[in-house]
């Protein structure tokens, strides 16, 4: 245990998210636990299982009404759990980043792209103006955005889907974090600058040794991409298994979201619609330690 | 009679030195009842073509058509009672304090019909929602519900043709098969000309029979669907696209 | 607390319904939900208690006051507090305050509604207009707000009032006059986070001109950060009432407007410091009671935090 606790990143245990509402505590996530490594840990799920509220509750990201429990999430052997939140505030960004679902409301609708990112940056490292530019002109082109010059100086609405996630991916990789939760990152993306992105991520894990939770409703992307995946419903890890396997996977509802893509090579009739069984809700939680 | 045609379209944004060319002299025909897809890189010109036509975009040139009528710099209401748009992200294109009711009478009242409430109940019931859906309010709905209101929206002037903007791409698969079939059953109880835009080559295998590839706001190639299953593409931005989409269901390493 | 489920009967059940069968149904429930998260607000319901007190006071005025406002008595000059017949004292012409407080909630009440009505109304027409418009219309409308907001508000009130002539009425539209100008820059800077947004767009494919647009489909989004403004800033605005008020360009002696009262009794703070005290007391809690309001009013209004 205390060997596996070294050579892992992040542990979590028993994790609740709840929402208290008018008629009763809505449960978004449900008992879940799992480890991170410096490995690419992937989360599938249909829309609505908690893979975001998962992400966001390991940053203590919850809006209120919503809270938070946990028997333990721990960084590096520090239990996040019992940090104020001033010493969280150092946690996120610097320690573990979460790039968010959705780019365009993340971003600020009426400040440049550029500027947002060059601030972002020199909140991180004290330097000056010119040299955030630079290195912010350096970030895009990481992220393969063809004339970075130009979209620079670009509102969040003057950029196309694609370009808003780079961006989003270019500010949180900024500061050099140990984990880099990736909240459906690539979903606006075609597959040649998707694998592109990826393989700057990819990078990141090899050298530096980062952690990397990749949220993504994409089973195939998370097959070729990750090394474990977790598949969510309704708030719990209903299977776990080796990202390269993910296409044989037993429980029926990965069969069923599996079932449910359009092939390129099979082209079918009509798609298989997923056909949820009420039982699946009540289902023990799996962990997804090791 | 074609649905819609575009010959030497050009979309620039800004003037003089800040100028950007994001469509370059795109030409592209669907028939009428047609389903014709758009792919290719992003920031690759998809999205403006399709803003260019509803008019959201004046700054164009070029030669746009649709149902035969050429079109000038102002839509007017007629246009768009045979255009309409889905657009990409679902969670930004209702209006945050518009119940479904108001958003779909809205747009039936602007477009000037009388039976609103048996409307109303009709377009829910195609979409697959029900009346239980009606009065409810955006942040009461899943992504993918509340795809189908935006469906419902574009469906309500019952128009001839629809422009689809990537309408999958935020949701999640299981979501993505229901709409996909939505989709194909509307387009064949309507007789529908689809022109849609995804990042997607197997959503775009899926509902369309003809494609073109945009890369840097050109469209370098323009070939059917079984041609594209079968890999008989000339354009080398086509083939990589193509061989990264099955690199990656068959690999288990990312490749360039 | 509140969270535990409840079985749901008659009224309640029909307003907290998630599937409302009528549009005046889904209205009355969405009102009523609302209701319910503000109630859940202790110090909002505060303010809004002393609100509705200070209306129920100032309605029953004549009832309520246990002397007339205007009668002086010279012969019970500055009594204090507590003493007979003066509950809070009297002032230096041996007017009762406890009274002139009382029918002075009338007038506190009636500068709070004809501001509250002229200048958010003004601020938001401009803003929103300059906003969605853009280009020439943006810069000629913002330049305006700019000169109005360059210029000291109590000058430019005196100003108004100088061209209007002295009164409670011209002083109170001198003020929303001068007030205007931070609500049309809150209602741009809305208008510009929106007006590109897909949901926009969707309404012009249907055809709708602009017009319809700002008022259906933008205004509805800034209002409730109007509203929430708007109640913060009543404090600001009863206190430039009684500026004017102590500058011999609002309200007229002797009406007992509260912040006329104050200036009354400066003369005697040392001595007699109940005079100037007791209205201070009162304008004191009002602008509390809107303050509370106000913060409660945005929890509710605000739709990017109150989504779920
Ligand atoms: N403020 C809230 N109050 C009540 N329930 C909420 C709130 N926020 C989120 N939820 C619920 O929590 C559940 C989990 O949401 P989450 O965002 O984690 O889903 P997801 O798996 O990321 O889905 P998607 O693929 O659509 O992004 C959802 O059912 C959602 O309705
Ligand atoms: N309002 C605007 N002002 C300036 N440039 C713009 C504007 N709208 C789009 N662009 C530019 O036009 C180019 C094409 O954008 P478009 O949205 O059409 O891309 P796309 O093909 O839809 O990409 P994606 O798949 O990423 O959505 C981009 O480089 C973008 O920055
Ligand atoms: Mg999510
Ligand atoms: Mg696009």
């Amino acid at each position: 245990m205390s060997k596996a606790a070294e050579r892992n990143l992040l542990e979590v245990e028993n994790l609740w998210v709840k929402f208290p509402t008018r008629s009763g505590v809505f449960d978004a996530v449900r008992g879940i636990s799992f480890s991170l490594g410096r490995e690419r840990l992937g989360i599938v799920g249909e829309s609505g299982s908690g893979k975001s509220m998962t992400g966001r509750a390991i940053l203590r990201l919850i809006r209120p009404p919503g809270i938070v429990r946990a028997d333990r999430i721990a960084l590096a052997g520090e239990n996040l759990m019992l940090l104020s939140e001033r010493q969280m505030r150092s946690v996120r960004g610097q320690r573990i980043s979460m790039i968010m679902q959705d780019p365009k409301f993340s971003l600020n609708p009426v400040m440049r792209v550029g500027e947002q990112i060059s601030e972002a940056y020199r909140l991180h490292a004290d330097t000056s103006r010119a040299a955030a530019k630079q290195k912010s002109l350096e970030m895009l082109e990481a992220v393969k955005i063809r004339d970075p010059e130009r979209v620079y100086t670009l509102f969040p609405h003057e950029v196309s889907g694609g370009m808003g996630q780079r961006i989003m991916i270019a500010m949180m990789m900024i500061p050099d974090p140990k984990i880099l939760i990736a909240d459906e990152p690539t979903s606006a993306l075609d597959v040649s600058v998707q694998m592109q992105v990826l393989e700057i991520m990819d990078k990141l894990v090899k050298d530096r040794g980062m952690g990397l939770i990749f949220i993504s409703h994409d089973l195939n992307l998370v097959s070729a991409f990750c090394d474990r995946v977790l598949i969510m419903y309704a708030g719990r890890v209903v299977e776990t298994c080796r990202a390269d396997r993910l296409h044989e996977a037993t429980h029926p509802y990965t069969r069923g979201l599996l079932n449910s893509l359009p092939r390129l090579d099979a082209p079918v009739e009509r798609l298989e619609v997923l056909k949820r069984d009420p039982a699946w809700r009540n289902e023990d939680s799996i962990s997804g330690q090791t | 009679m074609s649905g819609i045609r575009i010959e030497n379209l050009n979309v620039w944004f800004g003037e003089h030195e800040a100028r950007v060319d994001a469509v370059k002299a795109a030409s592209l025909a669907v028939p009428k009842g047609g389903s014709f897809g758009l792919v290719g890189e992003s920031g690759s010109g998809k999205s403006t073509i399709l803003r260019a036509l509803t008019g959201l975009v004046p700054t164009w040139n070029g030669r746009m058509e649709v149902l035969g009528q050429p079109l000038g710099k102002k839509r007017d209401r007629g246009f768009y009672r045979s255009v309409q748009m889905v657009f990409q992200d679902p969670y930004a294109s209702l209006h945050p304090r518009h119940s479904v009711d108001q958003v779909l009478g809205e747009t039936l009242s602007l477009h000037g019909f009388r039976d609103i409430d048996e409307r109303i109940s009709k377009l829910l019931d195609d979409v697959g929602l029900g009346d239980a859906f009606r009065f409810r309010y955006p942040h009461q709905l899943s992504g993918g519900q509340r795809q189908r209101v935006a469906v419902a929206r574009a469906l309500a002037p019952e128009p001839e043709i629809l422009l689809l903007d990537e309408p999958t791409s935020a949701l999640d698969v299981s979501v993505q098969a229901e709409i996909l079939n939505l989709l194909s059953d509307l387009r064949k109880e309507h007789n529908l000309t689809y022109l849609m835009v995804s990042h997607n080559l197997a959503v775009v295998g899926h509902l369309c029979t003809d494609i073109a590839v945009m890369q840097l706001g050109e469209i370098v190639e323009t070939l059917s669907v079984e041609k594209m299953r079968a890999q008989q593409t000339s354009h080398p931005y086509t083939r990589h696209l193509l061989a990264s989409s099955l690199g990656a269901i068959k690999t288990s390493q990312p490749q360039e | 607390m509140t969270m535990i489920p409840q079985p749901r009967q008659g009224l309640r059940a029909w307003l907290l319904t998630d599937t409302p069968t009528s549009r005046t149904h889904a209205r009355l429930s969405a009102l009523y939900q609302s209701w319910l998260s503000f109630r859940g607000n202790q110090m909002a319901m505060f303010g809004l208690g002393i609100l509705v007190f200070l209306v129920f006071v100032a309605a029953f005025a004549p009832l309520l006051a246990p002397h007339d406002p205007f009668t002086q008595n010279l012969l019970a000059r500055l009594r204090p507090p507590g003493s007979a017949g003066y509950l809070l004292g009297s002032d230096s012409l041996g007017r009762d305050i406890l009274s002139r407080l009382i029918y002075g909630s009338r007038i506190t009440l009636y500068i709070v509604t004809l501001v509250a009505i002229v200048a958010p109304v003004v601020g938001l027409f401009v803003g929103t207009v300059a906003g969605y418009t853009g280009g020439w219309v943006d810069i000629v409308l913002m330049r305006i707000t700019d000169i109005f907001l360059a210029f000291p508000r109590l000058v430019l009130a005196l100003a108004f009032v100088a061209a209007l002539g002295a009164g409670i009425e011209n002083a109170v539209l001198a003020i929303s006059l001068t007030a205007w100008p931070p609500y049309a820059r809150i209602a741009r800077a809305e208008t510009l986070t929106m007006r590109n947004s897909d949901f926009i767009h969707a309404v012009r494919l249907q055809g709708a001109g602009p017009l319809r647009i700002i008022i259906r489909h933008i205004w509805p989004l800034c209002i409730s950060s109007l509203v929430v403004r708007v109640t913060l800033d009543m404090a600001g605005i009863i206190l430039a009432a009684a500026g004017l008020g102590f500058l011999g360009l609002g309200a007229q002696p002797p009406t007992p407007e509260w912040g006329a009262m104050i200036s009354d009794g400066r003369r005697f703070i040392l001595d007699h410091w109940w005079v100037a005290t007791m209205p201070g007391l009162a304008i004191f809690t009002v602008s509390l009671a809107f303050n509370l309001l106000g913060d409660g009013l945005r929890d509710v209004l605000d739709p990017k935090e109150g989504s779920q």
